[in-house]
């Protein structure tokens, strides 16, 4: 009797259960697809990359159309300034307000600069680099590395705010109260006890957010607007790694895009030792006994 | 029948006779403490009078306001947005709010449920981690306070040929006994302990308890507990919450033996709780 | 602090730059579709155009398959799978996007062009928007692009919102006979409003997406209904004209076009923000 009842509809359940395995398969598709143009695009960089990857793409200037070999020397060390520059600002600026949304959690401004943070990270970067062209660049009468490095900065800030927000929720709150009940002051606390407990992921988010600077080529275009000399002076227009790749790319010409590819390789293994390194350490820090 | 009549009542009077002595030596009192966090009480109107160089414990059911209590005497709420504190704290006859909350603290310690040491220090750096932040004594006295505040914490023997390995490598109790030893280096008169061995196996929870009964002659404490055992075995005096309310303030022998109240005594014989 | 300071002045930087411009075109500047630099004659509308279709197309083919990845790896796979697959998903997500864009160029596009193309046509030809010239680069390239670079997005905050929904409800679905299918579909959609905001986060990314749009959407500013035609977005306009722009007109121009883009992508994203706000917050 029981049984009938419940099988009292046998078709409707075989339906249903087609419908569930047809859906629990569309599930897994969806996976696959989603895996299958990164792993294509990842081996297609190292495999056009690699090749083309020598000692003199780290060394040398590149050379103009048609003679053979030159490098990015100039963009890398470039980008590396350029990062410098944006890490000096978006660091500091960064970390402090993510202390200040984590720790002051409660009060009414702390939400609204979370909510603008969030926004913040939701601005197109070439937004950022308008705006960068209009504070620095116009001022200035010329395209500097000073107002790439700059938009890179704001670019870094939301990043590095988020994960620091997030690494100081994860110190247990019987800390704060332990240094404070020996006569620690607030401020101290936060700074001494709080920051150094959680300062492995806030570096992680720090590596990230570099990662990300990094690979961003829109705002550099009319701020640092790149260069194919050598150039340290940070008000002189600059090199990047990412712009370089750009102009090469939409080239017409064979060896430039073999030069592209080969930074491409550079960029994509700069983020994916990064991403590994951040997994690994966060890792660490969810499981581990805090 | 008569006899013991008049043994208690000899002992009430004692006891009013000892409390008016000790007027002077109450090394915290509070008037009227009340905590409310948003628009609920946590504890209402407490006049409580804890003296020097005794153990005082608070026992009573959980959710009573025992720890709320306990931490609104070192001021403990101001890290809570939504709680609010009235009344009148006086340590040493000094009412509180004259004075910095972090100047407070120094004064009064306090040693959490769940030993914390500080996970980024090594043993070492844990003990002096309150005079370091504070900028207080010398360097060159660390090594001395360390191994002095170690001993006194009944912890220098098992630690003192590994002080630079990590706090964290220490098991529960060791843990509890650094963190103890961590507060007695700023060197508190008055040290709060909110259920300090309810974490903790149980022998490494009669060492604690050891610990306390050495410690009556140099601090005053203040110890919550839901182990009535515990209570009656460390404490001088015994105060026991209920619903926010202080039901009863006596001595530990007389509460755990002949209490005033009848919910005192329903409490301690287990009818609730 | 300083955060809040810098939204609101990017904001007031970008509108009173933009002011040569507003001031010679009023409104008729979102829908001109006229837009020539020598003639100074600027109007925003193809731009729009490129970046809204591109974006919600893109999107339409993101969502599902986000759906489905998050689904995937938070309710079917054991934990053993789940770990590298989602550090895959991430590395997706942190790909630089001059990167997407220079595959776009060599690889996916010769592929649309000679592959996928014809296979659309000649099953979908009937459509408007499957008709026309096959470049290999424009939308429909550019939307899948996009698609690519936006689904670790969506899937990340689709997860989120899934974990929040507490385990009680999928097992009370369980007992009373759901399909494992059934007690998903319930999660799903008691997390509806979340998934929706990681959509709209989706999407704002979309539409602000710059390099790899440039790369493959063709550069060409005109409004047609096939999708495999070149057309032009906002972002990509003022990466390939900003920096070698004739007259303060034209900058103007531009920076009034990053004005409607900055104005269209605050909103989405706050939009974004308050759903996933919704859920998360009550979790």
């Amino acid at each position: 009797m029981s049984k009938d009842s419940i099988l009292k509809n046998p078709k409707n359940l075989k339906r249903r259960k087609l419908i569930n395995s047809v859906m629990i398969s569309l599930c897994v598709l969806a996976g696959l697809i989603t895996i299958i143009p990164l792993i294509y695009i990842f081996f297609y960089t190292t495999q056009s990359g690699i090749s083309s990857l020598n000692l003199s793409f780290f060394t040398q200037l590149p050379k103009p159309v048609g003679e053979e070999g030159g490098g990015m020397a100039n963009a890398i060390v470039g980008s590396l300034i350029l990062i410098s520059i944006g890490g000096l600002i978006g660091i500091p600026v960064g970390v402090l307000s993510g202390i200040y949304i984590s720790e002051y959690s409660k009060s009414f401004l702390a939400s609204v600069v979370k909510f603008t943070t969030d926004i913040l990270s939701g601005v197109p970067s070439i937004i950022i680099g308008i705006f960068a062209y209009g504070v620095i660049v116009i001022p200035m009468q010329r395209f500097s590395a000073l107002a790439g490095g700059f938009a890179l900065g704001i670019l870094m800030i939301p990043t590095i705010t988020k994960i620091t927000e997030e690494m100081l929720k994860l110190v247990p709150m019987s800390l704060r109260e332990a240094s404070l009940a020996l006569g620690v002051s607030r401020w101290k606390t936060t700074l001494k006890i709080v920051l150094t407990t959680a300062s492995s992921g806030i570096i992680t988010g720090i590596l990230l957010a570099i990662a990300r600077a990094a690979g961003e080529t829109a705002p550099l275009l009319f701020t640092a607007f790149g260069n194919s000399f050598w150039q340290t002076n940070i008000d002189q227009p600059m090199a990047a790694l990412p712009l370089q790749i750009f102009t090469y790319a939409i080239s017409p010409y064979e060896d430039w895009h073999r030069q592209a590819w080969a930074g491409a390789f550079v960029l994509i293994f700069l983020v994916f030792v990064v991403n590994l390194l951040v997994r690994f350490v966060t890792r660490n820090k969810f499981s581990g006994n805090l | 029948m008569d006899n013991d009549i008049d043994n208690i009542e000899s002992e009430i009077d004692t006891e009013i006779q000892e409390e008016s002595d000790l007027n002077s030596k109450a090394a915290v009192l509070t008037k009227d403490l009340s905590v409310f966090f948003n628009k609920r009480a946590g504890i209402e109107n407490i006049n409580l009078k804890i003296r020097k160089n005794r153990v005082t414990s608070i026992i009573g059911p959980s959710g009573c306001g025992k720890s709320t209590f306990l931490r609104s005497l070192n001021l403990m709420h101001d890290m809570t947005p939504s709680a609010r504190v009235f009344g009148e704290i006086f340590i040493n006859g000094e009412n509180i709010t004259k004075y910095n909350s972090v100047d407070i603290r120094k004064k009064v310690g306090m040693v959490f449920q769940k030993p914390n040491p500080f996970p980024t220090m090594s043993i070492y750096e844990n003990v002096i981690a309150g005079l370091r932040l504070n900028g207080s004594s010398k360097r060159s006295d660390y090594d001395q306070i360390v191994e002095k505040n170690l001993k006194h914490a009944g912890l220098w023997d098992e630690v003192k040929d590994r002080l630079k390995t990590p706090a964290l490598s220490l098991s529960g109790g060791q843990q509890q006994r650094l963190c103890i030893a961590r507060t007695i280096a700023v060197d508190p008169e008055i040290i709060l302990m909110d259920e300090p061995t309810s974490a903790l196996d149980p022998i490494s929870a009669a060492k604690i308890e050891e610990l306390i009964f050495n410690f009556k002659n140099d601090y005053t404490i203040v110890i919550v507990t839901h182990n009535m055992q515990q209570a009656a075995r460390v404490s001088d005096m015994t105060a026991f919450f209920y619903l926010g309310k202080l039901i009863e303030f006596s001595k530990t022998r007389r509460m755990f033996t002949n209490p005033r109240e009848k919910l005192s005594e329903e409490y301690i014989t287990g009818k609730f709780g | 602090m300083i955060i809040l300071a810098m939204v609101f002045y990017i904001a007031l930087e970008m509108f009173n730059d933009s002011h040569e411009s507003r001031d010679k075109f009023g409104f008729g500047f979102i829908f001109s579709s006229e837009w020539n630099p020598v003639k100074e004659d600027f109007g925003a509308l193809p731009f729009i155009y490129g970046t809204i279709v591109s974006s919600i197309v893109a999107l339409l083919i993101s969502l599902p398959v986000s759906i489905g990845v998050a689904v995937f790896l938070s309710e079917i796979v054991h934990k053993s799978v789940r770990t590298p697959i989602s550090f895959l998903i991430e590395i997706l997500a942190a790909i630089p996007s001059i990167i997407y864009g220079f595959w776009g160029i060599f690889v996916f596009a010769p592929f649309m062009r000679t592959t996928v193309q014809p296979i659309l046509e000649s099953t979908l030809g009937f459509l408007p928007f499957f008709q026309g010239n096959m470049y290999g680069t424009g939308l429909l390239t550019a939307s899948i692009i996009l698609a690519i670079m936006i689904t670790p997005i969506i899937s990340a905050i689709t997860r989120d919102v899934l974990k929040a929904i507490p385990k009680s409800q999928r097992e009370a679905a369980y007992a009373l006979g759901a399909t494992k299918w059934e007690a998903i579909k319930m999660a799903l959609l008691n997390a509806r409003s979340g998934i929706l905001g990681g959509a709209v986060l989706g999407l704002g990314r979309a539409i602000g997406e710059t390099m790899a749009v440039t790369m493959v959407i063709g550069n060409k500013a005109q409004i047609v209904a096939s999708l495999f035609e070149p057309a032009y977005s906002m972002a990509s306009v003022i990466a390939n004209e900003f920096a070698e722009a004739s007259g303060s007109l034209h900058i103007s121009a531009l920076i009034e076009v990053g004005l409607i883009l900055f104005g269209v992508t605050f909103i989405i994203n706050s939009l974004a923000r308050l759903l996933i706000y919704s859920v998360t917050r009550n979790a």
